[in-house]
């Protein structure tokens, strides 16, 4: 679903301390599957991540999407295999927005306002009716459990329940591609074992998967279809 | 909803709250930027009516007053020229009148002492100003001295205090008849102050003026037109004045809010990657601190807007009364009539708001614009 072609990413490229922190990776990520990046701090797993999500575009190398459905393509940009490494800025907002679901190592969820208000920010920019997302959001924080939750600012809650939360937000629009990063480096074994739990709903659920962790609870998961190892920039073992 | 109507909804809802969430820093930010713009729309507002004012009051004034001067030096007029001046051709009536500055050393104001042609004001009797009342602390009935040109004190009986609605001109007025006039400046029979004249046709009195001149050398007419360009020059003298004693303050504020507004925190800079990282543009970023920035101007706006106008047209811009009114120490007390100007509005919205919204979009720009990975790691 996901294919990286000898991409490169080197951060202060033309400075005098260039860092080059993807060197040169090859990769096949399948759709419908839990795919684990392992490796660690400073392997590159995050911005791996970065590059696959859009947030980033690589120094060199291509990416492609394949299998989207149309739908979600914006429109100019729907061929399949899509090669989004090019695509102007609007082009990669919008398979970003529509495609993936971002969970975020420090959850990042924006402080000093309400959960529902952190899981709605998403569409702001869609000009989605508010009543219509708000019943999205709803939904999905009950899903997780968080409905007693709805109003109260994000700053009060406990790890687990942020993370929650940052699930909920990356549920929102409904993406086909779920992207986390280190989820349970502020989780203990309890909390991280339910996170897997939940990645496996949502596996279940026909959703791809694509978890950044060196946690073993993560990686050793039996719900991981594939395990990608990473050191220097560099996938060391990939099937 | 429209969606992009929804859109900017959704996105001035999050502005709002963002402006809440830094509640001291965005209050202390408009409460200041309030205040400068309180200051500036009081000054245009308070010049604004008092030369609306002047022109009304100008209205009723002579066409053309002619004064003798004596090598420069300005001298009573003879009665024979006021006669011949009636004489020329397009003067419809001229009348010579009585008046003088009288400096009264007691209360340390000056005076503006005239003869009233009404039968009804009695020889020894003074009508005068509401200025003049409040500072001798005097009114109807009581007696007030002047000291004549020989050195002697005159006493008047206070005949009438002039109404409230007269004060913006006639605060400093001293009303006696012409006989106690030329007996308080020792102005023999004979001779007058100035003359008022008045045109049959307002369009002739260039050519009225030219001819007295060419009559007598020594006369200077002065036009109403002058008068109220006078008028003006002095109020918007007053006016800039004061804008160069408070630009300091002003400059201090643009300093402030600029630093305030270009500034942004590392809270707000991750705050941005994040926006970027779920799915907002580079230009919902934008779109969100356009919305911060036109919300503070505009609040500071208003407010200093509503705040100023109450300031000058109910409470007669007591916080500017000593620089903006008035001489000496008599000082006018009166309510302005309400005279807007859409013109200096528009002027001061635009050199108010759109400044400080353009200086919050400067330095977003640049995060927003920045990949959400990069925005999210600075």
């Amino acid at each position: 679903m996901i294919e990286l072609a000898q991409v490169v990413k080197t951060y202060s490229a033309g400075l005098a301390t260039p860092y080059t922190a993807v060197a040169g990776v090859t990769l096949d990520i399948p759709g419908g599957q839990l795919t684990v990046l392992k490796g660690p701090s400073g392997s590159g797993k995050t911005t791996l991540l970065s590059l696959i999500g859009c947030m980033a575009r690589p120094t060199s190398g291509r990416i492609h999407l394949r299998g989207l459905p149309p739908g979600l393509l914006p429109q100019g940009a729907d061929a399949d295999p899509l090669e989004i490494t090019s695509l102007p800025e609007r082009f990669l907002t919008t398979i970003r927005r529509r495609t993936f679901g971002f969970i975020f190592q420090q959850f990042n969820l924006v402080r000093g306002i309400s959960v529902l208000e952190n899981v709605m920010l998403p569409t702001y920019p869609t000009g989605e009716d508010r009543e219509t997302v708000e019943a999205r959001a709803v939904t999905r924080l009950e899903a997780l459990g968080m409905a007693r939750h709805l109003k109260a600012p994000v700053d009060r809650l406990s790890g687990g329940e942020a993370q929650r939360v940052a699930i909920a937000r990356a549920l929102i629009n409904d993406p086909p591609v779920i992207i986390a990063d280190e989820p349970t480096a502020h989780l203990d074994s309890r909390l991280s074992a339910e996170f897997m739990e939940l990645m496996g709903q949502f596996k279940g659920a026909g959703r791809t998967l694509l978890i950044a962790s060196h946690d073993p609870i993560v990686h050793d998961s039996p719900l991981a279809d594939l395990v990608i190892v990473m050191r220097d920039g560099q996938v060391v073992t990939a099937p | 909803m429209r969606p992009s109507l929804q859109r900017h909804r959704s996105v001035l809802d999050f502005a709002l709250s963002s402006l809440l969430r830094r509640k001291g820093r965005n209050l202390a930010l408009t409460a200041v930027y309030t205040l400068v713009v309180f200051v500036l729309a009081s000054l245009v507002f308070f010049v604004q009516a008092l030369k609306h004012e002047a022109g009304e009051l100008l209205e009723h004034a002579p066409d053309m007053v002619v004064q003798r001067m004596v090598a420069g030096r300005h001298d009573p007029m003879p009665a024979s020229q006021v006669d011949a001046i009636r004489e020329i051709r397009g003067v419809e009536e001229a009348e010579a009148r009585l008046w003088g500055y009288y400096y009264d050393p007691v209360y340390g104001g000056n005076l503006t002492v005239m003869a009233s042609p009404d039968p009804t004001l009695l020889p020894g009797s003074a009508r005068i100003g509401r200025g003049v009342a409040r500072n001798m602390r005097v009114a109807e009935g009581d007696m007030v001295p002047l000291r004549g040109y020989d050195g002697l004190p005159l006493l008047f009986t206070i005949q009438q205090v002039l109404a409230e609605e007269s004060e913006l001109v006639a605060s400093d007025l001293v009303l006696l008849t012409p006989a106690d006039v030329r007996t308080l400046f020792h102005l023999p029979e004979g001779l007058a102050t100035d003359l008022a004249v008045k045109a049959g046709n307002p369009r002739e009195l260039a050519t009225i003026a030219a001819k007295i001149v060419e009559k007598f050398p020594d006369a200077r007419p002065i036009l109403k037109a002058e008068m109220l360009r006078t008028y003006e020059a002095a109020f918007d003298w007053r006016g800039g004045l004061m804008v160069v004693v408070l630009s300091s303050a002003i400059l201090s504020f643009i300093i402030f809010a600029w630093d305030k507004a270009t500034g942004l925190s590392a809270e707000e800079r991750k705050e941005i990657g994040i926006l970027k990282s779920i799915g907002w543009e580079s230009g919902d970023v934008l779109l969100l601190k356009f919305w911060e920035g036109a919300v503070v101007s505009l609040a500071a706006f208003l407010g200093g807007v509503l705040l100023a106008y109450g300031h000058v047209f109910f409470f007669s811009a007591t916080l500017f009364e000593h620089a903006l009114k008035g001489w000496s120490v008599l000082f006018p007390r009166f309510r302005l009539i309400p005279a807007l100007d859409a013109y200096q509005l528009t002027v001061l919205f635009f050199l108010t708001v759109l400044p400080y919204t353009a200086a919050t979009l400067v330095p977003c720009w640049r995060a927003a614009m920045a990949d959400p990975d990069s925005a999210m790691r600075s």
